[in-house]
């Protein structure tokens, strides 16, 4: 999957250049749309065939929202410390 | 929000469509989806790169900006790491790249199927799914009980689109190129995240 960061990679210095070109960065934008559309229908087929993920969907689902929950819960304490000590001083001056 | 059920409905076709084998054989037994992976990570660079707000937030706003995202980052990954030796089934590495998906639900769970198999795929799916929803619903309680970065990290990186107007709405119009910063760096992070944290 090295080929993923280094075509992205690519992707990042020509879009720096062809900044200014406003028609075809809305291109980009519509063409990115149906990319996603048809690799999640995609994903929907190869999900569909498969049969674990199938017959163990309610566990899957499961261990999804235990993964979010646990996600997010270290995400607000750790940006709320993050504002406590470097942003509300700052805040408070203005 | 109208191209996220236009998604989802085709990820759910897709699944009738392969439970019922109404889809064409080639389209399952070749490459296809990694070559377009590969388009989407191309147009997703060029966005990226031709972003010329990025640059100039950072320039606007303080260095301090660049702790957002960096709180995000740390804090999904302390949570998932903990709550990993709860869950049987699933390795440390693997809770992490479902939880490095930001929230980005799309790119997280193809990057995934691609790198470990489809089952962790659909995982990162539905997780990166809810993620996005649990941040729209429990705003107003996140508000007022956590500080106003809190949301804009839980967000990840939908803060810079799908979350953005909830955001603005509940914590203010001055915290609204934050979250485009925040949700700009994690959507760039994923892959490399997501590959170095399974792959290395």
């Amino acid at each position: 999957m090295l080929a993923v960061l280094v075509i992205m990679s690519v992707g990042i210095v020509l879009g720096f250049f062809v900044r200014k070109r406003d028609r075809l960065i809305r291109i980009v934008d519509s063409l990115i749309m149906w990319a996603i559309y048809a690799l999640l229908f995609l994903l929907g087929i190869s999900v569909g065939v498969n049969e674990e993920i199938v017959s163990r969907i309610g566990e899957i689902g499961l261990q999804a929202i235990v993964i979010t929950f646990a996600a997010l819960l270290g995400s607000c304490v750790v940006a709320h410390l993050t504002y406590v000590k470097f942003f509300r001083e700052e805040v408070n001056e203005e | 929000m109208k191209s996220s059920l236009v998604i989802f409905a085709l990820f759910v076709f897709g699944v009738i469509c392969g439970l019922f084998s109404l889809a064409p054989k080639w389209l399952c037994e070749t490459d296809l989806s990694r070559y377009a992976l590969y388009v989407l990570m191309f147009l997703v660079g060029i966005a990226a790169g031709s972003n010329r707000k990025t640059l100039k937030i950072i320039q606007a706003v303080n260095v301090k900006i660049v702790l957002v995202p960096l709180s995000a980052v740390i804090g999904t990954m302390l949570g998932v790491g903990l709550v990993s030796f709860f869950i049987p089934d699933l390795n440390v590495r693997e809770c992490l790249a479902v939880g490095c998906g930001f929230g980005y639900y799309s790119l997280s769970s193809i990057l995934i199927t691609q790198i470990h198999g489809e089952t962790l795929g659909a995982i990162a799916l539905l997780s990166n799914i809810s993620r996005e929803i649990v941040t729209l619903l429990a705003t107003p309680f996140m508000a007022r009980y956590f500080s106003k970065l809190a949301f804009i990290a839980s967000g990840g990186a939908t803060a810079m689109d799908t979350t953005l107007p909830v955001i603005t709405k509940f914590v203010g119009k001055e915290y609204a190129i934050v979250a485009v910063f925040s949700g700009t760096v994690l959507t760039l992070l994923i892959p490399f995240l997501v590959t170095f944290i399974l792959k290395v």
